[in-house]
């Protein structure tokens, strides 16, 4: 299908909307009417036709819109996108998979033409047409890793690999659910997860790094992730807490609807070939409650799943307050009936709300 | 995060390739050069990587690991550089005797146990014979990216040399040999104590270069996370003995000339593996009860993990005793 792409604002007026497409495509993250945490990886190796699971970097309605909050955020913030210098290789190796992944998958979008050394980049929805040398940086613009997450919507962690280890030595943040990339450059696995609570007692962790450590060139994993974000913001960062933290409490049960966003990452994993590093893409996807409610099987399952979380969890995802106000919306979308297994909205076999 | 998650296949991603070239170095080491059967370009790799050869010997399924040693800038051919070891289980062997031109094999993806670390402001290569593959690699690399390098390789007699024209016409002033049979040796400890700060050290060659390496390092004040290397063990044959797999409910021998991971997939049960050669870890296996003596030989699991008796490397350990149940 051709993308219609949104004119829409992630700040100040909030313009963001979801269609009907992007609503019914959303990547709901319970697949029963229960979390808790879990590795939960799978292969990321295409899914059904239109999901956000289907191409490797997924080009959605809101993919102009989103590239021009990150230039705003980099215009603030030029920390935003960092590289240790040893990790340019595998900036080139970013940049690499994306133009492949997005000629390949978007023929009609993104063109690359490669004579050796010598490539030809052509994005149309952005209106770029660039002609480079691979591996010479100074025929960018910008070192090769801002150069192509300018270009890709999602944020991109770029993991080394030593001694049985990952490092965070490069990345593009700005659409992050409240962590810093210029916090945790250099630091390793176990460092930048420490404030996360109960997993680290799980052992989830542990295991999570041996599969990561494991992940193998043509074999990408994927998991999904969730938070909450009142206003769809892409950047809730802890550098800007002070302009978003605040609008937590501008929540009321007339708003909430519009208002209160459910934000999913859909986490993929690459390892790099010419650098050996694991990039780490984390795709952010907003839908207002009021879209949510939309497929009754998600209103039936987001209020049991948000009713019975622990307070940890609920507390680290950063929604203790506002959890009755969001239980009052939700619970008139529950009404009782049981759901279906999975993660699907399945909407012609579940029964319309019976209240 | 779907209904069903979906399992992780043994092994990597898997390629068609046709031996696109024999190419005799000496008596003992011979080149196989590939090229895709369909004809797209090889995927890059990172110097140091290994693939997975696939063979069919008469209907039995041999997987060795070798290490990439053609240029990771050449996506047009893989290369391996096979040393012939008359004693071993019989792949080289295969490799030597019965692939032909133009036959068509399979090789996985590349993996890579042995990459360089990128932060190295020199790197400075050890090799012991055959070991000098992953470092061929390494050395294309590093020239195109104008990194510093320095070789010492150690081989048997010059007409064992594997290499040795090609590298000290190319780098005569990076490449050093040292040959046994003129009583020739890398003088180690004087050359650890000359290299600049940032300087990251790579051995690959027998297990007792190896460790004569990382020890004469450690005792030369130089941190661990510095001294690289890298040895692919192949399965000794042992006695027979019995394995229950409790997941798979069935009862298993392993015969004398095979390694306990070929035994469980010789009998149709899945088991996860990579390299085959005791140092990916992707094979590990819980013990649920065993009566007897464990012979670990893998560099996958530390001392503690061999003295517990709860785990065992599929791919190169065996097991002497009465009772041996694996979670698998």
């Amino acid at each position: 299908m051709t993308i219609q792409f949104n004119e829409e604002t992630f700040r100040d007026d909030y313009s963001f909307r979801n269609s009907d497409w992007a609503i019914k495509r959303f990547p709901f993250p319970f697949h029963e009417d229960s979390y808790m945490y879990s590795v939960n990886m799978e292969q990321h190796r295409g899914g059904p036709e239109g999901s956000v699971y289907e191409k490797r970097f997924d080009v959605d309605e809101h993919y102009v819109s989103e590239m021009r909050d990150r230039a705003i955020v980099l215009a603030d913030d030029p920390l935003r996108c960092q590289s240790l210098p040893h990790m340019t290789l595998a900036g080139w190796d970013t940049l690499e998979l994306i133009m492949v992944s997005k000629s390949e998958d978007y023929p009609d979008l993104f063109e690359l033409h490669r004579d050796g050394d010598r490539w030809r980049w052509i994005n149309k929805p952005m209106g770029i047409d660039h002609t480079f040398t691979f591996l010479d940086e100074t025929t960018l613009p910008c070192g090769p890793l801002e150069y192509i997450t300018r270009q890709a919507q999602g944020d991109y962690a770029v993991l080394d690999q030593r001694n049985d280890m990952l490092y965070m030595d490069a990345g593009m943040i700005t659409t992050q659910a409240d962590w810093s990339l210029d916090f945790d450059i250099g630091m390793d696995f176990f460092e930048w997860h420490a404030p996360v609570p109960l997993a680290h007692e799980m052992g989830i962790f542990k295991r999570a790094l041996k599969f990561l450590l494991n992940v193998q060139q043509g074999a990408p994993a994927r998991r999904l992730n969730w938070t909450m974000t009142v206003n769809p913001l892409l950047d809730t960062s802890p550098e800007n807490y002070h302009k978003w933290g605040v609008q937590k409490s501008t929540l009321t049960p007339q708003n909430i609807g519009s208002k209160q966003h459910l934000r999913v990452e859909l986490q993929t994993f690459y390892r790099l070939p010419r650098s050996n590093a694991l990039l780490f893409p984390i795709r952010c996807y907003l839908i207002a409650f009021q879209d949510i409610v939309t497929i009754p099987k998600w209103g039936r399952r987001l209020h049991r799943v948000i009713r019975d979380l622990p307070e940890e969890l609920a507390t680290y995802k950063g929604f203790i307050d506002n959890r009755p106000m969001m239980l009052d919306y939700l619970s008139q979308y529950d009404d009782g009936l049981p759901t279906s297994p999975g993660v699907w909205p399945d909407l012609d076999t579940e029964p319309p709300l019976q209240k | 995060m779907s209904a069903a998650p979906q399992k992780a296949k043994a092994g990597a991603e898997k390629i068609e390739v046709e031996v696109s070239a024999i190419v005799p170095l000496n008596d003992l080491v011979t080149r196989f050069e590939f090229t895709r059967r369909d004809g797209l370009p090889f995927p890059p790799f990172s110097a140091g990587a290994h693939t997975v050869v696939e063979m069919n010997d008469d209907g039995r399924t041999r997987l060795n690991p070798y290490s990439l040693m053609s240029d990771p800038a050449d996506s047009t051919k893989y290369a391996i550089s096979v040393r012939r070891d008359d004693e071993g289980r019989g792949g080289s062997l295969f490799m030597h005797r019965k692939v032909k031109v133009g036959e068509t094999m399979t090789i996985t993806y590349p993996v890579n146990l042995f990459p360089l670390d990128l932060r190295g402001r020199k790197h400075v290569f050890l090799a012991g014979g055959i070991g000098i593959t992953p470092f061929m690699a390494m050395i294309a690399y590093l020239e195109r990216m104008g990194g510093a390098w320095e070789l010492h390789y150690a081989c048997r007699s010059e007409a064992l040399g594997t290499y040795v024209d090609e590298l000290t016409s190319r780098h005569p002033n990076k490449v050093h040999v040292y040959y046994d049979d003129k009583k020739q040796a890398i003088a180690l400890e004087d050359l650890l104590d000359g290299q600049p700060l940032g300087t990251h050290v790579y051995v690959c060659g027998p297990q007792g270069m190896i460790q004569w390496v990382h020890k004469t390092a450690a005792a030369h004040g130089w941190p661990d996370e510095n001294v690289h290397s890298e040895e692919f063990l192949a399965p000794q044959p042992g006695k027979p003995f019995e394995v229950r797999l409790c997941k798979s409910d069935i009862t298993i021998q392993v015969g004398e000339h095979e390694s306990l991971l070929e035994a469980i997939e010789r009998c149709g049960v899945e088991a996860p593996f990579l390299c085959r050669g005791g140092a990916c870890g992707q094979c590990e296996t819980d013990v649920v009860e065993a009566d007897g003596e464990f012979i670990h030989r893998d560099h996958w699991l530390d001392d503690d993990d061999h003295a517990s008796g709860k785990k065992i490397m599929p791919c190169v350990s065996r097991f002497v005793g009465k009772t041996l149940v694996l979670d698998r």
